[in-house]
């Protein structure tokens, strides 16, 4: 019963000053950072200047897709087009099914043992289930939401993708131009042209994530899939990142997953917006978020929920 | 009721005194290491002030040298330590290099089938087979050695005519570089797989990920990606093989042939038909020797040779290990 | 499709973060070169080959124990004789091995969970605790014929005594003591890295959840954090006794290579036998074997196979204590 004769000492309580304050939220500090704005008036504003797509080819599509694990479905019935010269956005809440869509479209779900594909992803019209996974994916390559360079040197990072493709062992020498049209390519090459040798890891986020962009390009891809490319950079970054992505559309068909509502209305020339894995809207960007059809959509990107 | 409170955790058990106890305790482990540094490298000096660098040289029969050093630490007699321990040093290197090579080779792509390749089943079978191969103790290898693969050696492997080209100088009975060799890889090789697949394992998916949406197959991305970054886990284990081999006394004074012999290249390929006695096997076989003065600087003499190799062993791994963090592998 | 849009997913599909791709997620071979094809047949060899060594070692030591062992073996010392029936069974080494694997684990494992608490708790200053992990990895490269020999040294000082046979001054210097505290090094490396790994796995949410409520560091150790890494410890501590138990080099030199119990006269029970020298399991085989001093080959292999049917125990032993850890389940970190 020692603890009864020195009691505890008082647990001394913080004070607020004052109350309110703790309860008053901060305004979005970048449009970036907010998740949705309070109207759909929210997105009236002009887009950035990007202008509208010179041209658009189609090149892939995907027909009735439904997708499951475990017999649990993440992506229901969708069939969307994926074109060339514009940037497509699938935008939803968490656990929609968007990222299992665009990782169906290279073939990555076959990863995971437990998931099924049903229906056909047309790449060109041919069926995707038709071509080497290993082929298919330098055609639609991806870029991950956690920037992932490999533990190597900058310059190793993209030859990787390169000495791979090759059947022989490449020389620094003939890989050059190659990585740094890549780097270039992806607005990375002014930064690190001087530290091509440092390790790719003691790159920034930003830099990391651009990194992988342009790992992904030098695989000459006709289609560039980027998983939620932004969540874990900063405003900053993901500015570069954005006006980047804008500038590759016409070379390659752009899809971006993502979970930023402002993001998609800056960059998508056409959004989709997924529901419990259901595709409930697909239109243009201007149409989806200024004059929603489905109650479902204006709800979302007026953020009631999500 | 709340037992800090109470008496037995009271201030008895206060964080400063338990960190002093263990901070003791940590000491006299680090200060027994030590001490044993210096108590082998004292004990070896005579040994070493007497042969100089010649101890790691060739010259004479080795057994003879044992010998004549042991009976020189008789009451009365002159202490002799000339000692030349060449033989004893080759036949480590041999048995050593081939059975550190092969395993080297084997637990890397068994490491990587079992945490790559191979199909649940399978896995689930060999890991349980690596941790088993793993603790078989080292005498039983031995007793298999020299019950089944030394006379299998020496009755069908061996021919007549070999036995007979080096009639004069060696006898080829089974015991031999081939049987330690093959013995002393399957002991250590198991414990290489299970630190190559841990490391193998630790490999952060997004890296493989990455490289397999890049359309790079999985057997490149496996060996480009994982075991490149797995690196510094296998020159751990390998390090750790490598200390085992060369340590390892009793097998080896088992089925080596226990003779201070130097398995000679330059007679062709039957010298893995040879025997030799590695370094830690002479320890063990002149074991009953150590109350003799000379005989006993000449044992710890070797021990010292051990002791330093394993040191130098981990210092080589640490700074392996160390440059290759550069680019951020695991 | 009639969900309602306020209604939260009802189970959430796989996270997005990055899995491992599963192992039978192989593409098709259309883009894997001869060289990767070859690599993946050794493979699947050497997997096989490995399997087939552990069934050929555990089949044929089963068949020539079964063959060769007989119960009168476990239960009669070892005796000398002219032949193979005269000379007695392995009691006394059977006795030796239990008795050294509790001696050197009762050592080595409040010791090695001892080191992994300061190293991963407390670790102050940080030199020292550098220093200690090197040690420790020092010790686990240190051939254990060495320890031995540096064992003889010690318990041959008059200091210890105590702890072996003495006679006017001159100290033996082999004793169960001996070989035990000699052998505990040898599992002690281990039982730190076991341990640590456990200590390790421990999210630092619940160490401070511990401390929030006003426990110590030390009470929290003891309380939560040890229990919870309880797995781990036991897996060392197996680890370490398979060592113990399988371990020849140190019983040869510091257990003095008797056939029998030889206690101390004049000391009381149970110190007479510790004191004393004695042998084990692995020095009766090493002893038995052709290369030994008893050449009794059938012997050997009815002790090698009681030695092997232990370590399959301790192997079993360990799948045990994984299979019901990873039942219980752990902190998400």
């Amino acid at each position: 019963m020692e603890f009864l004769k020195s009691p505890p000492p008082p647990i001394r309580r913080l004070e607020l000053e004052d109350p309110a304050a703790a309860r008053r939220v901060a305004p979005p500090a970048h449009p970036a950072n907010g998740n949705g704005s309070s109207a759909p008036g929210g997105f009236t504003g002009a887009r950035r200047s990007i202008g509208a797509p010179q041209f658009s080819i189609r090149r892939m599509e995907i027909d009735d897709v439904s997708v499951s694990y475990s017999n649990r479905d993440a992506v229901k019935d969708v069939s969307l087009p994926v074109r060339q010269g514009e940037v497509l956005s699938l935008i939803g809440p968490s656990g929609c099914g968007k990222t299992t869509l665009l990782r169906s479209l290279n073939r990555l779900t076959e990863l995971t043992s437990t998931a099924k594909l049903s229906g056909r992803i047309l790449l060109d019209d041919v069926d995707i289930t038709l071509i080497e996974p290993t082929l298919l994916r330098r055609r639609v390559t991806m870029v991950f939401q956690q920037p992932n360079p490999f533990p190597m040197s900058v310059f190793d990072n993209i030859a990787y993708v390169l000495r791979e493709q090759g059947s022989r062992r490449q020389r620094k020498k003939t890989l050059e131009p190659a990585v740094h049209s890549a780097l270039d390519r992806a607005g990375l090459f002014e930064e690190v042209k001087d530290n091509l040798d440092h390790p790719a890891l003691k790159l920034s986020g930003g830099q990391q994530q651009r990194l992988c962009i342009a790992r992904a390009l030098a695989a000459e891809p006709e289609v560039l899939l980027l998983d939620e490319p932004c969540s874990a950079l900063d405003p900053q970054s993901t500015q570069v990142i954005e006006d980047l992505i804008v500038k590759l559309r016409d070379d390659v068909a752009v899809v971006i997953v993502t979970h930023n509502l402002q993001q998609a209305y800056r960059i998508a020339d056409h959004v989709a917006f997924m529901y419990l894995g259901d595709l409930v809207e697909y239109n243009s960007a201007t149409a989806l978020f200024g004059s929603p059809r489905e109650k479902r959509t204006q709800e979302y990107v007026s953020g009631a929920f999500g | 009721m709340d037992e800090e409170y109470t008496s037995e955790y009271g201030p008895r058990w206060s964080d400063q005194r338990v960190e002093r106890m263990l901070g003791v305790l940590v000491c006299t482990v680090v200060g027994l290491l030590l001490a044993m540094i210096v108590v082998v490298l004292i004990k070896a000096w005579p040994s070493f002030a007497h042969n100089g660098l010649a101890w790691f040289g060739p010259g004479g029969n080795v057994d003879d040298q044992l010998n004549a050093i042991f009976l020189s630490g008789q009451a009365g007699a002159e202490y002799v330590y000339t000692f030349h321990a060449w033989p004893l040093i080759w036949s480590t290197l041999l048995i050593t290099g081939g059975a550190v090579f092969i395993a080297l080779f084997s637990a890397l792509f068994v490491a990587v089938f079992i945490v790559e390749f191979a199909p649940e089943w399978m896995s689930n079978v060999l890991q349980p087979v690596v941790r088993f191969l793993a603790s078989v103790p080292s005498v039983i290898y031995g007793l298999l050695g020299v019950l089944v693969l030394v006379p299998f050696i020496g009755n069908h492997l061996v021919t007549e005519p070999q036995k007979a080209s080096v009639a004069g100088v060696i006898s080829l009975t089974g015991y031999s570089l081939l049987a330690a060799t093959t013995v002393l890889t399957v002991m250590i090789a198991p414990l290489m797989v299970s630190i190559f697949s841990d490391g193998l394992r630790a490999v952060k998916p997004g890296w493989l990920e990455g490289s397999l949406a890049l359309g790079v197959n999985r057997w490149r991305t496996t060996w480009k990606i994982a075991v490149r970054t797995a690196r510094p886990a296998i020159v751990a284990g390998t390090v750790l093989a490598v200390a085992r081999a060369i340590g390892e006394a009793v097998m080896l004074a088992m089925i080596s042939g226990s003779v201070g012999f130097a398995p000679n290249p330059a007679d062709g390929f039957i010298f893995i038909y040879e025997p030799s006695r590695p370094l830690a096997p002479t320890i063990v076989k002149n074991i009953d020797q150590l109350s003799s003065p000379p005989a006993n600087a000449t044992l710890f003499a070797i021990a010292a040779v051990l002791l330093v190799s394993a040191a130098f062993l981990s210092l080589t791994g640490w700074v392996a290990r160390r440059s290759m963090r550069k680019y951020g592998a695991a | 499709m009639d969900a309602s849009v306020a209604t939260p997913p009802a189970a959430p599909p796989p996270a997005s973060a990055p899995q491992r791709p599963a192992k039978g997620a192989v593409e098709g071979s259309a883009t894997w070169r001869l060289s990767d094809r070859i690599g993946l047949a050794i493979c699947w060899a050497l997997g096989l080959l490995f399997c087939a060594i552990a069934v050929a070692i555990t089949v044929y030591l089963f068949i020539q124990g079964i063959k060769f062992l007989k119960p009168s073996m476990l239960v009669t010392p070892a005796a000398a004789g002219f032949s193979q029936t005269e000379t007695g069974g392995f009691s006394d080494a059977l006795v030796g091995t239990l008795i050294l694997a509790v001696m050197g684990i009762s050592l080595a494992l409040p010791t090695g969970v001892a080191i992994a608490v300061w190293l991963v708790e407390y670790g102050r200053p940080t030199a020292l605790a550098r220093i200690t992990e090197s040690t420790i990895e020092a010790i686990a490269g240190i051939p254990s014929i060495v320890l031995a020999l540096f064992g003889t040294v010690i318990f041959s000082s008059t200091a210890l005594g105590f702890l072996s046979r003495s006679n006017e001054g001159v100290v033996f210097g082999r004793s169960f003591f001996a070989a035990a505290a000699m052998l505990s090094l040898v599992a002690l490396p281990l039982i730190v890295a076991s341990t640590r790994e456990g200590l390790n796995s421990i999210p630092p949410h619940v160490r401070e959840a511990s401390y929030t409520v006003g426990k110590t560091k030390a009470a929290t150790t003891r309380r939560i954090l040890l229990p919870a890494s309880r797995p781990q410890v036991a897996t060392g501590a197996m680890l370490g006794l398979g060592r113990i138990i399988g371990d020849t080099a140190i019983i040869v030199v510091l257990l003095g290579a008797t056939q029998n119990f030889a206690p101390v006269e004049d000391v009381p029970f149970p110190l007479n036998f510790l004191r004393g020298a004695g042998t084990t399991l692995t020095n009766f085989v090493y002893e038995a074997s052709p290369t030994g001093n008893l050449n009794q080959p059938q012997k050997a292999y009815a002790a090698a196979f009681v030695l092997l049917l232990m370590v399959l125990a301790l192997n079993g032993a360990v799948d045990v204590v994984h299979r019901r850890a990873r039942k219980v389940g752990t902190w998400s970190s």
